[in-house]
């Protein structure tokens, strides 16, 4: 039992992420069967067997090849319930979350930054690094904030004096932790304590505007938060076990463990899936409504007339797909189509998220993140496909589905001087009239 | 130096935008060199083309948005330029992706973790060197004042916190710098205090430094003429009692600006040396002398600009705290690409509340 327990220690190790073997190029795709032969070799940061008692006990009768699949399939299935409840629960817990994983993702990364430059006891360090992070995200917080809830902002005497000043209090809260980190500088350390300040600067750049982007596309509607990343997440699913099926030629030197045919087969199963289920989620308001704050319930409510984007098209389909499917239009949401657009980004794209955190665990020779999750390692393993998802949401919205806020634009028209906005309103007069929208009739009104 | 930089001034805001430019270039190139010669790779597959590629594409984000504001009419008369504005950040982000799909491309095994740093590095001097730059931009197009004083105020007080320090330092600063003292810091702060309140007087009075620069489609150039705005007209202020006695006078007529600058020149002494500490600190810990050799006996472009790191970024901070509110017509622009209903709802809302102030006649029908 021990001895089992022994190898199901070093199993996970070995079958779960890339090995750093320096000769071959792996020719078929690593199965389960093959990382059994390397389990030989230590791993180089010492692993802990982290797998719950409970699941060790259940699973000890299993071959140890079998148990870290079961292991990782049984987390898996726990994440994506975790991943249903929360969003059950409503945008103020996803909020929440996604702010906890973003202080989780940090702390991680720095962490490592720590091991790698033995750099623990720097004096002020640690503090140094929170403390920025708090200025960061008081700063991303406030700007996104003071749009959402304007009203109750207005409300209060103490907000509205803060997101006045908003800017200026965070430069000067960056200014006071800059400050510090100048004045403890210590003359055996500077190099070290400049790389530590780098890394934190880097790491809150990737960290915080990242989960602040998902925050932003969140209360454009749920399903913009929804669909990409569970998009991400199916891609990395499907590419995995085409890859265990039918692998067969590697797709790149980095990781040795992805192929070409489960990326391809990776790319359609996920378009099939967005297709899906943006066509289940556009019928339902509270996913497609942008979240709004409403002062008289003192609540978030998701309630609106839909969107031109979830409302049911005719779609003629093109000939050659007639014969096929037998019908000349079919019924979709538009949301669908820009659904294709995000599932292409998340599967040929964010792979590339997912390479470069593995060029990173080489680069500094980790095998993990951390050990958060057994047998998936932290939660940065599970987050480094969705780096750049968020952002290309967050862009594609910007560009291409909604213009300015018109309520954000009406709120800095009466912050104008009143020449100004009379200089405006003509202006806006003349457009409206040449393009015959404004009539006498409605002028009158 | 000076006389170069009066010369540039005389020569208008185009040519002072393409210095700024071209200092932001230069110093990137400073930072990035020293990053080669401490990690010993200038030999990396691709890394000095990615490097100077992602510095094209975050200036081609930034000028893209700042620009778009401001040349807001030649913009709408091109074809082309109007699709780029519209999808400019897409476009950005599109070049960005594929420079760094490009360095995941060019991850060689055996110099992982120096490929990593090099592009650590880059980015963290791209944040610095590039947003830094921009803000001053912005700055010289609220009006050239908002980019001569802070600069003249950080140069002033480099300049008189080394000779009050030659002449009666003896108290050192801070273990950085050993040849800081306190009597040339405080020296220092006041004479750039009053050199700041100087400067400000004189040339608030000229409208080619207090206009905010525009673009005129007819001229096709930059002009700087308004209506100076109440920060540069001059005011009566009374004067506190101590200061009654001393100069004997009630009032005194200062520019409002002047005000300003006493907070620009203050930030100015007592934070602008933060910067220059942080890059002596940044010197040592890579044991390099100065950045460069461009200027014979000064160092290179970098040791002249590492006080105004901050300066720049706070007196932008400061603008849009303390002075101006939206520009508007960038809320123009916005406004015009809304969906004619919309724009129709917000006409409404903007009539009810104009004719409430009113500043619109009821009867006023064109």
């Amino acid at each position: 039992m021990t001895e089992l327990r022994q190898r199901a220690a070093r199993e996970p190790d070995a079958a779960s992420e890339d090995k750093e073997l320096e000769s071959e190029v792996k020719i078929d795709g690593e199965t389960a069967s093959d990382s059994e032969s390397r389990a030989e070799t230590a791993p180089l940061s010492t692993s802990v067997d982290d797998t719950p008692e409970v699941l060790n006990r259940a699973l000890s009768n299993l071959s140890s090849r079998w148990k870290n699949w079961w292991v990782r399939g049984i987390l898996t299935l726990a994440m994506i319930a975790f991943f249903f409840i929360i969003i059950y629960l409503g945008p103020m817990v996803l909020m929440i979350i996604v702010m906890c994983v973003q202080i989780k993702c940090f702390h991680e990364i720095i962490t490592i930054g720590y091991n790698v430059y033995h750099s623990y006891d720097l004096p002020w360090f640690r503090t140094l690094s929170w403390y920025f992070l708090l200025c960061v995200n008081y700063f991303f917080y406030g700007e996104t904030v003071t749009d959402y809830f304007f009203t109750l902002v207005q409300r209060e005497e103490p907000l509205r004096i803060l997101s006045k000043y908003h800017r200026f209090i965070s430069f000067t809260l960056y200014l006071i932790g800059f400050c510090m980190f100048v004045l403890s500088l210590v003359k055996k350390h500077y190099r070290l304590q400049f790389y530590m300040f780098g890394w934190t600067h880097v790491t809150l750049l990737i960290v915080v505007t990242q989960s602040h982007l998902v925050i932003h596309n969140l209360f454009e509607g749920m399903i913009w938060f929804i669909v990409p990343i569970s998009c991400v997440i199916c891609n990395d699913i499907m590419a995995y076990m085409f890859g265990f099926f039918f692998g067969r030629t590697p797709l790149i030197k980095l990781s040795p463990k992805k192929t070409w045919e489960g990326f391809i087969g990776g790319f359609f199963a996920t378009v099939v899936f967005g297709l899906l289920l943006s066509y289940v989620m556009s019928g339902y308001r509270c996913f497609v409504c942008p979240v709004e704050y409403n002062n008289d319930t003192n609540s978030f409510t998701v309630d609106c007339e839909p969107s031109d984007l979830f409302r049911l098209q005719e779609y003629s389909i093109p000939e050659v797909i007639q014969s096929v499917i037998g019908l000349t239009t079919v019924w979709m949401y538009p949301f669908q189509i820009h659904s294709i657009a995000l599932s292409t980004f998340a599967s040929l794209i964010g792979p590339f998220g997912g390479f470069f955190a593995s060029g990173f665990k080489r680069a500094f020779k980790i095998k993990d993140f951390a050990n958060t999750i057994p047998g998936h390692g932290g939660i940065m393993d599970r987050f480094d496909c969705q780096y750049l998802m968020a952002t290309f949401v967050n862009v594609y919205i910007a560009s291409f589905i909604r213009g300015p806020n018109p309520s954000k634009l009406i709120q800095q028209f009466l912050t104008l001087r009143p020449d100004q906005q009379l200089h405006i309103f003509n202006t806006l007069r003349s457009h409206l009239a040449d393009k015959g929208v404004l009539t006498a009739a409605v002028e009158d009104e | 130096m000076i006389s170069l930089f009066f010369l540039i001034i005389y020569m208008g805001s185009f040519m002072l935008m393409l210095l700024v430019l071209g200092i932001q270039v230069k110093c990137f190139h400073e930072i990035i060199t020293i990053g080669y010669r401490v990690y010993r790779s200038y030999d990396l597959p691709w890394f000095r083309t990615l490097s100077w590629y992602f510095l094209l594409c975050v200036n081609y984000f930034f000028y893209g948005e700042t620009v778009a504001d401001y040349f807001a009419t030649f913009v709408q008369r091109e074809e082309q330029l109007q699709f780029l504005i519209r999808y400019h950040r897409f476009i950005s982000f599109a070049l960005y992706l594929a420079g760094f799909c490009m360095f995941v491309l060019s991850l060689v095994k055996k110099h992982y973790r120096l490929q990593f740093y090099m592009f650590a590095w880059t980015h963290v001097t791209l944040l610095i060197t590039v947003t830094q730059s921009h803000l001053v931009i912005q700055n010289l197009f609220e009006g050239m004042i908002w980019f001569l004083v802070p600069i003249s105020s950080v140069i002033c007080n480099d300049i008189t916190a080394y000779l009050f320090g030659f002449f009666f330092g003896r108290t050192p600063l801070i273990k950085l710098s050993p040849k800081k003292t306190w009597e040339g810091f405080i020296g220092g702060f006041f004479s750039t205090v009053v050199f700041g309140f100087i400067a400000a007087y004189m040339l608030s009075k000229y409208q080619y430094f207090v206009c905010p620069v525009e673009y005129r489609s007819d001229v096709n150039s930059f002009v700087t003429e308004c209506e100076p705005s109440e920060l540069f007209q001059l005011q009566s202020y009374s004067l506190p009692p101590f200061l009654k006695a001393v100069l004997r006078r009630e009032t005194v007529s200062l520019y409002p600006f002047q005000i300003h600058s006493i907070a620009l020149s203050t930030f100015a002494s007592l934070i602008g040396p933060f910067g220059g500490f942080f890059a002596s600190g940044f010197k040592r810990a890579f044991k390099i002398k100065d950045f460069a050799n461009t200027i014979p006996g000064h160092g290179g472009i970098m040791d002249r600009f590492d006080c105004q790191y901050l300066m720049a970024t706070f007196v932008h901070v400061y603008i849009t705290s303390f002075i101006r509110g939206p520009n508007p017509s960038k809320v123009l622009q916005q406004l015009l690409v809304l969906q004619p209903e919309q724009q129709l709802n917000i006409y409404k809302t903007l009539k009810t509340h104009l004719i409430e102030k009113g500043i619109l006649q009821p009867t006023l029908k064109v």
